[in-house]
């Protein structure tokens, strides 16, 4: 058995603001194995995003061990994170590829390699000939796409989605789960996918992590044996149907 | 194409006003019978012009000296400032409050005070001119580095970003528009300050020039130095349109 390449156990954070402190997560524990696309759902202020902030660096928690990166999957955490958030957030004074190697100018990288990357990835996200647009001139979901391959760029080996997808319709959304699948076998990055759809975390995910109203606990942790390559079709299958029920019924929905 | 001739005919029009308001000037001076030391023509304003006891150049050079003094002064302060705001929110929470007091200051009405602190010449009028247009730099500035998405500011410090990239890459284009709203607001106040500091205390400079010669009544010389005064003011209000244009993509200036 391969080791995993997120390890959370018992992790706690505490947000603490003048004299108040704030519990937003009160005990997360679950691994990831290499090249996961794991669905992170529950309800609105249980620490979800506080959970991706853990991972990222951003936020050291307060108790519990996170752990990233195994002895076949070295990780560093300075590069090997990708970040796509609610909000493409694209700058807009920058046309798309520029935008696109922000990452690897932060990081100094080689920027003749990081351009010939940029291109590729623009490619994979079905941006060619959007190089030197500027982002206003792009479609919500063709900045998404955007902002997905600015989290690619770097190479890293962990992406963590906020929600990525929420500010679209649901037809586009629905496209871009695809696009995702597709991205995601293609690129073998390990994957943090929040959202609030619990069709579109079963969808996506090779397992889903439910999480309780805050402060967060960890509810289940579903196994979604469902084949890959994924289609839309499949949400109409008895299987599906039975993952997203009980999900459901772990947030007191039904 | 029917963007470009919109543009021509916008400009057309915008430069028959000006020669409209040229014409009507001459024509009230010409048919109205107007004493000269009321309303004197556009021919005896460039009269006026070439009258060597006047030190056109002299004078015009000392004001825009001190105008573009008190505005570059201003516009490093102003911005320095609201760059150190943003590091430190302590440093914000004290200064920005006292500077939204000292704002309601009429600087004008510090014009003695300047006097007396830093004598006559052309540092106390650069200094008007820098009171008063720093303001809304400063505050124009420190909003629009505030206005930068928290969550950008975390994708770059997931990166390990360093605060110099952080401000490099992100808050300073970011606040470009907002910067560029207080250089031209403040473009216009710092000719202002600069002359109101002439009215008051001077040797030399375009104000000075209307002081005596308003003793002369010599008014086509005092046009022309209200036309020499509008004309620097114009040119730096010009040159901060062109960087601007430059700089910032239009979807992202603000007016
Ligand atoms: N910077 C912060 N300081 C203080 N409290 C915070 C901060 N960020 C989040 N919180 C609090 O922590 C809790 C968890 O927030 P978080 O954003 O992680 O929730 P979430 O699961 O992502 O919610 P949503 O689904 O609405 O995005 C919330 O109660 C929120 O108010
Ligand atoms: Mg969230």
């Amino acid at each position: 058995m391969t080791e995993p390449f997120i390890h959370l156990s018992g992790v706690r954070k505490t947000y603490r603001r003048g004299g108040e402190a704030h519990l937003a997560i009160s005990d997360a524990t679950f691994d990831v194995m290499p090249g996961e696309l794991v669905s992170l759902v529950g309800p609105s202020g249980c620490g979800k995003s506080t959970l991706l902030k853990v991972l990222a660096g951003l936020h050291p928690q307060d108790e519990g061990e996170v752990r990233i990166g195994s002895g076949t999957h070295a990780f560093d955490p300075a590069r090997d994170v990708g970040m796509v958030f609610q909000a493409p957030l694209l700058l807009k004074w920058r046309r798309i590829l520029q935008n696109v190697l922000l990452p690897a100018e932060i990081l100094g990288l080689p920027m003749g390699e990081a351009r010939e990357r940029a291109r590729a990835l623009l490619g994979l996200v079905g941006l060619e000939g959007s190089e030197d647009k500027y982002p206003y001139e792009l479609s919500g979901g063709m900045q998404q796409r955007a902002a997905i391959a600015r989290a690619l760029v770097h190479d890293p080996k962990l992406v963590l989605m906020d929600e990525p997808f929420g500010a679209l319709d649901a037809l586009t959304r629905e496209k871009m789960n695809l696009e995702l699948l597709r991205i995601w076998k293609e690129s073998g990055k390990t994957i943090l996918f929040v959202t609030h759809g619990i069709s579109e975390a079963v969808f996506l995910g090779t397992r889903v992590v439910v999480m309780t109203a805050g402060p967060a606990r960890m509810a289940d942790n579903i196994a979604i044996e469902l084949p890959y390559p994924r289609t839309l079709d499949m949400k109409t299958h008895h299987a599906f149907g039975e993952y997203t029920r009980r999900i459901y019924r772990l947030l007191g929905m039904e | 194409m029917e963007a470009s001739s919109n543009t021509l005919s916008r400009t057309l029009l915008a430069v028959l006003a000006h020669l409209g308001l040229l014409a009507a000037w001459y024509a009230f001076v010409a048919l109205g019978d107007v004493p000269k030391y009321v309303m004197p023509s556009p021919l005896a304003t460039i009269k006026a012009l070439f009258d060597a006891n006047y030190n056109w150049w002299l004078n015009s050079g000392v004001t825009a000296l001190e105008i573009f003094v008190g505005y570059f002064l201003a516009l490093g302060v102003g911005v320095t400032l609201a760059l150190l705001f943003t590091w430190s929110k302590t440093l914000e929470a004290f200064f920005m409050p006292l500077l939204v007091s000292l704002n309601m200051i009429p600087k004008v009405a510090l014009g003695p005070l300047i006097i007396v602190w830093f004598k006559y010449g052309i540092l106390p009028n650069s200094m008007m001119a820098f009171s008063i247009a720093v303001f809304p730099i400063l505050l124009t500035t420190a909003r629009g580095l505030r206005e930068t998405e928290p969550e950008l500011l975390d994708l770059v410090r997931a990166l390990r970003g360093s605060r110099w990239q952080l401000f490099t890459k992100i808050q300073l284009p970011g606040a470009l528009p907002y910067i560029f709203s207080g250089m031209k607001v403040g473009a216009i106040l710092a000719v202002a300050g600069a002359i109101v500091g002439e009215f008051l205390s001077s040797d030399k400079g375009l104000g000075y020039l209307m002081l005596q010669v308003q003793v002369t009544l010599d008014t086509p010389a005092m046009f022309m130095a209200v036309i020499l005064i509008t004309l620097i003011g114009v040119a730096l209000y010009g040159s901060v349109l062109l960087l601007e244009r430059l700089l910032v993509p239009k979807d992202a200036r603000i007016a």
